[in-house]
């Protein structure tokens, strides 16, 4: 009987008493924090990833104009609530479509 | 486009080294398809979309690999960059409120203890899966067809949780919240809304493991709607809160987001806007062959295996066909193992292929009719694909 109890005990204590805070580390140098330099980067990357890693961005169809990219910044302050300047959302909105409306080469 | 096509080679026959040591990265078959292979605690490498909050593609391969997609493979969505990171199982309650009799507020124990535990296999798929294959090409995560799984959820129903809290007369809909928050203030919360006949249908299911295993932390652990034949974004991850309404939820993710054209196609011609909307709802039927991608190459001999899976939102597949001449003529294949109606059904074909090259497609119906076209619709979501899809290989 002892020898089946020790092992029953140790399984019983394991699972009433697991660990209660689980947690997840997320692993580092997944995330990018840069944009091609050019005139609103700079503005575009403190806006842009203050919510959201850059890939969202650079993963987006290319060739898609001017308008594409408009679009998507007026969607995420008008219809998300990103809290961004309508200043900075037109340098955004320029800056991108320059970078990344034209189809790639 | 053929020629593109060729040289990016198929989905998981492309993954390379990338110029940073180290890093490897895969080739999605559509333009700007580059993407890292990803490493995260409890994921086998994983196709990198975003990086926070996590956004990971299932490698198309697994899918081969048997009809129930491991956990560790299993693909990941968030729409909040809030994402919780630690989850205090003692404090943790799922909290069951609004319109009805008797607030619940209970601790997973509680949930696993009071209510008598189910299974069921489901697949569940994210509306935008293969979006990065519209043509014209739409914004929003530029998926090739690796944002879906097919899993074993062990849960209670929603429905006997809905009975326990008494849901009062005059109640509409449910919504669902879960632990992940947005990252500014005015950014509506992820919060999703079933009408109360479907929450309460019996088959709808709060799930705390998934393959036999507690959910995965990505995948909502310690709790997760399970929503058979329906897209991924009625699967609240992380779930902690249950509202019932007397009146229809107007929140974003309803309203305004996760929206199809109000019509029998849920598509619009291309490049043009629907007039009106309604919230997405089941899977369109779609089948995969897993066998093959693109670019293999065959040794020339009798009868050549081919196989894959397909689904619908429910009804159940009743046939997979094979077409080798472009759709002009169709052979039918053997399904596999029934794991139930929601789940993806495993099939198998052999298929005599001369010297050359072939484009071989798979079609599955439904019982319910439902067939896939051989032409893509069209939405500006890019939501619902379910073309024919086509592998091309060569035999020699």
């Amino acid at each position: 009987m002892m020898v089946l109890c020790l092992p029953v005990a140790a399984i019983i204590f394991a699972v009433a008493a697991p660990a209660k805070v689980v947690t997840y580390t997320l692993p580092e140098g997944t995330e990018d924090f840069t944009l091609p330099e050019g005139e609103g980067s700079d503005v575009t990357v403190a806006n842009c990833a203050a919510c959201h890693s850059l890939d969202y961005i650079r993963t987006q169809p290319r060739g898609k104009g001017a308008q594409f990219w408009k679009d998507e910044v007026h969607k995420m302050v008008a219809v998300y609530g990103a809290p961004i300047e309508p200043a900075d959302a037109d340098i955004i909105s320029t800056y991108l479509a320059k970078t990344y409306g034209e189809p790639v080469k | 486009m053929l020629e593109r096509r060729q040289l990016l080679m198929g989905m998981g026959a492309s993954i390379m080294l990338a110029g940073k040591a180290g890093a490897e990265t895969i080739t999605l078959p559509f333009a700007n398809g580059e993407r890292p292979m990803v490493r995260f605690p409890g994921k086998r490498p994983m196709i990198g979309l975003t990086a926070r909050p996590p956004q990971l593609e299932t490698p198309f391969s697994v899918f081969g690999e048997g009809v129930l997609t491991p956990n560790d493979a299993f693909f990941v969505r968030y729409h909040m960059s809030d994402i919780p990171l630690s989850i205090d199982m003692d404090s943790y309650r799922l909290n069951v409120g609004g319109h009805v009799d008797r607030p619940l507020s209970l601790s997973l124990p509680e949930l696993k203890r009071m209510f008598k535990p189910t299974e069921i296999v489901a697949v569940n798929q994210c509306s935008g899966n293969g979006r990065g294959f519209f043509e014209p090409r739409v914004a929003g995560g530029q998926l090739a067809h690796g944002a879906m799984g097919n899993a074993r959820w062990t849960g209670v129903p929603l429905k006997t949780v809905l009975e326990r809290a008494g849901l009062k007369a005059g109640a509409q809909q449910v919504t669902f919240n879960g632990l992940d928050n947005p990252p500014a203030p005015d950014i509506a919360d992820f919060v999703k809304a079933l009408a109360v006949d479907h929450a309460a249908d019996g088959e709808v299911m709060l799930a705390w493991a998934m393959n036999g295993q507690d959910l995965p932390f990505l995948n909502g652990f310690p709790l997760r709607l399970v929503v058979p034949g329906y897209f991924g974004t009625y699967w609240v991850k992380h779930l902690n809160e249950i509202t019932v309404l007397d009146k229809p939820f107007d929140g974003y993710w309803m309203k305004t987001a996760y929206r199809v054209p109000d019509n029998d196609c849920q598509c619009v011609p291309v490049g043009t806007k629907p007039t009106s909307t309604r919230p997405i709802g089941k899977f369109a039927i779609r089948s995969f062959i897993t066998s093959h991608v693109d670019g293999t190459r065959i040794a020339r001999g009798k009868g050549v295996a081919v196989s894959g899976i397909a689904f619908d939102g429910g009804s159940g597949i009743a046939k997979v066909e094979l077409s080798t001449d472009g759709g002009a003529h169709w052979r039918e294949a053997t399904l596999g193992e029934d794991l139930g109606k929601y789940s993806f059904r495993p099939w198998t074909s052999s298929l005599d292929l001369a010297s050359g090259d072939h484009v071989l497609m798979a079609r599955a119906t439904a019982r319910s009719g439902e067939t896939q076209p051989m032409e893509p619709s069209w939405n500006p979501a890019g939501y619902l694909r379910n073309v024919v899809e086509t592998v091309k290989v060569r035999v020699s």
